[in-house]
């Protein structure tokens, strides 16, 4: 028995009895934030990419059209699009191959400090500023930056040259080529897909893969049939970041490649400088539309059949 | 006789823990052999060293004749029933039991008629297209069986196989398992911590204790004649008879143990007609169990003796005197002290 008698004493009293007042009371703020300041403002701007600009005036007309999204579909600004698709591909697909073998060996076989140690060493460069961390790469991976001094020190510059030799993807420089943007994608975004992965990795119960040899299967044949699938889950969550966070950075590209655009850098220019908002808004629905292909592909390939 | 599985001097140490410890051990082909003991005992050890799941640190095992150390489980004829199954989550119930067949390559058309006679070996059949989180458990361990027959394997390995189901279905489950068995004539080696179970349905039974099998033997043979005081505890709780009390009631001065339901009592200052081979008891406690009755009593040198009354004798309270008596037979006099 407690003596208090006031306010709070009732009041939980009150919540005790009428569970759904709590959930509205919990639920109240942050649905006032997701739902009026964050989907508010999206769904605004997205209403922006049916308006179009006068020609002469650079007025915007608010007047549904859908001409701004034929504009999208000029050849420069396809070749935006496709630029970074193509990049996100890849910094998925290099995210997701250099995650996989750290979370299992996290997953499976790192216990107390070295799990510890483990994340430590993946949050770590999450810590640091991600400007000073992508110009920190723009010196590395300069002309005459730290890799090429390795790479003549052991007499592999050849190999380097070749690499930047390999037309499109390469250029006079690491840090003034796609491979530089790329590889500074997958560093600063590799995290997004070790985590997840490393937590879709864990769940997978040890006697699944001790199951599966029981049944025959050899190891490969253990990782194609049960450990992917299981940890598919995991990967997809990780891609989503890897994915939308490289179609939508406009640094890195500004930073460190060949100057040419890519979204991020599009949209930032078309609602700055040229204060074309509508074509900004139309090119912001592109990876908005990309995600939910990559999604629904995902889905039906029964990426979620085992949440 | 063949023999199907053999292990000769077979250590399995885990840093300083002996898991397993010089086990030597025969199992025969067509023989529903159990492995008994307390949890931490060294079977599910075994069971894993026949599976290929764990190495032996030291010592030999054979099956089927060939040598098993640093043979994959993938390459052993041998297949397992696992404690929670560990069934497939991403698949279908149908796949699941296909899964062995499919990665040896057999065609799906095949593997599928396959999965399906093997689901109606365990009465499942039309159940392959559910997945193994839309069963219940008495289903799910049906599934693990009929993923594991469906190889058929020489040797199968069952690690406490019916531990999560309720005790009605875990009943019916022990008779179709040793049906199954006998149908099959598969060698079945059964790990369990229910002596109950052990004793129902196994043709030999070893009894394990901190890594060492401690006696190795038909049920009878276990329950009747228990070689250690662990032996005659562990397996339907006997009474422990230390050798004072023995030579004091009859017998020669050695442990002896006496099963409770061997016990036949008498009330109040009745006396004996086995004038022998009888003790004067204090009730401790009294645990009605329908049927019958089960009595902790304690003899006046402080001898704890259970006892098993039929409830047709009527109700008994604490404190009541009762004298005890047994014929010289029920009395089993211990070859070793351990």
């Amino acid at each position: 028995m407690t003596d208090s008698s006031g306010v709070t004493r009732r009041v939980s009293d009150a919540l005790f009895r009428h569970p759904l007042w709590l959930l509205v009371l919990l639920l109240l703020p942050p649905l006032l934030w997701l739902g009026v300041i964050y989907l508010g403002s999206l769904l605004a701007l997205l209403l922006h990419s049916f308006y179009s600009i006068d020609e002469f005036s650079g007025l915007i007309v608010y007047e549904f059209s859908l001409s701004t999204y034929a504009e999208l579909l000029r050849l420069s600004n396809m070749d935006v699009i496709i630029r970074s698709l193509m990049m996100a591909i890849a910094v998925t697909l290099g995210c997701a191959a250099m995650a996989f073998p750290i979370s299992y060996y996290a997953a499976r076989y790192a216990k107390g400090k070295w799990k510890a140690l483990f994340y430590l060493l993946v949050m770590l460069p999450l810590w640091s500023s991600y400007l000073v961390k992508v110009y920190a790469w723009k010196l590395i991976l300069a002309k005459e930056g730290i890799v090429s001094w390795v790479a003549e020190q052991v007499h592999l510059t050849w190999a380097l040259d070749a690499l930047l030799s390999i037309p499109v993807v390469g250029g006079p420089s690491l840090s003034i080529s796609y491979i530089g943007t790329f590889l500074v994608f997958c560093y600063v975004w590799l995290p997004y897909m070790i985590l997840p992965t490393q937590a879709a990795l864990e769940r997978v119960p040890g006697n699944l893969i001790e199951a599966s040899a029981d049944l025959g299967a050899n190891p490969g044949q253990t990782f194609r049939t049960v450990i992917l699938p299981l940890a598919l889950p995991g990967l997809i969550a990780g891609s989503i970041f890897t994915f939308s966070l490289t179609l939508g950075d406009y640094i890195i590209p500004q930073i460190i490649g060949n100057s040419s655009y890519f979204l991020g850098q599009a949209v930032y220019t078309l609602q700055g400088t040229a204060g074309n908002i509508p074509l900004a808004a139309a090119f912001t629905v592109v990876p908005i539309v990309i995600m939910l292909i990559y999604l629904s592909i995902a889905k039906r390939m029964g990426a979620f059949d085992a949440l | 006789m063949t023999t199907a599985v053999s292990f000769q001097n077979v250590s399995r140490h885990f840093g300083s823990v002996r898991a397993v410890d010089e086990v030597s051990l025969d199992i025969a082909e067509g023989e529903f052999f159990a492995m008994l003991g307390p949890s931490g005992s060294g079977k599910t050890t075994c069971l894993r060293l026949i599976a290929g799941f764990e190495q032996p640190t030291s010592g030999h095992i054979e099956i089927f004749g060939a040598t098993a150390e640093g043979v994959p489980p993938y390459r052993r004829n041998v297949n397992t029933v696992f404690q929670d199954y560990a069934l497939f989550p991403h698949m279908t119930v149908l796949d699941n039991v296909g899964y062995g067949l499919m990665v040896k390559g057999v065609a799906k058309a095949q593997r599928d008629a396959k999965a399906e006679d093997a689901l109606a070996l365990v009465a499942l059949p039309g159940f392959g297209q559910r997945r193994p989180s839309q069963l219940s458990g008495g289903q799910r361990q049906r599934v693990a069986l009929a993923r594991a027959l469906v190889n058929e394997p020489k040797v199968l390995l069952l690690d406490e196989p019916l531990g999560a189901l309720d005790l009605k279905l875990r009943e019916q489950m022990q008779v179709e398992l040793k049906a199954l068995q006998r149908n099959l004539g598969i060698t079945f080696v059964f790990v369990t911590h229910d002596q109950g179970e052990a004793l129902s349905m196994a043709d030999r039974v070893a009894i394990f204790n901190q890594g060492l099998i401690v006696q190795v033997g038909t049920p009878e043979d276990i329950y009747e004649r228990p070689q250690t005081r662990f032996v005659a505890d562990f397996v339907g709780s006997s009474n422990v008879l230390p050798p004072a009390f023995t030579k004091a009631a009859g017998g020669p001065e050695r442990w002896a143990s006496l099963r409770p339901e061997k016990i036949m009592l008498l009330r109040g200052s009745m006396s004996s007609p086995h004038k022998e081979m009888n003790a004067r008891v204090t009730v401790k406690a009294v645990h009605y169990q329908g049927a019958s009755t089960r009595l902790n009593t304690v003899t006046a040198d402080g001898t704890a003796i259970n006892v098993t009354a039929p409830s047709s004798l009527g109700k008994f309270a604490e404190g009541e005197e009762l004298t005890l008596h047994w014929p010289a037979s029920a009395l089993h006099i211990m070859e070793s002290e351990g």
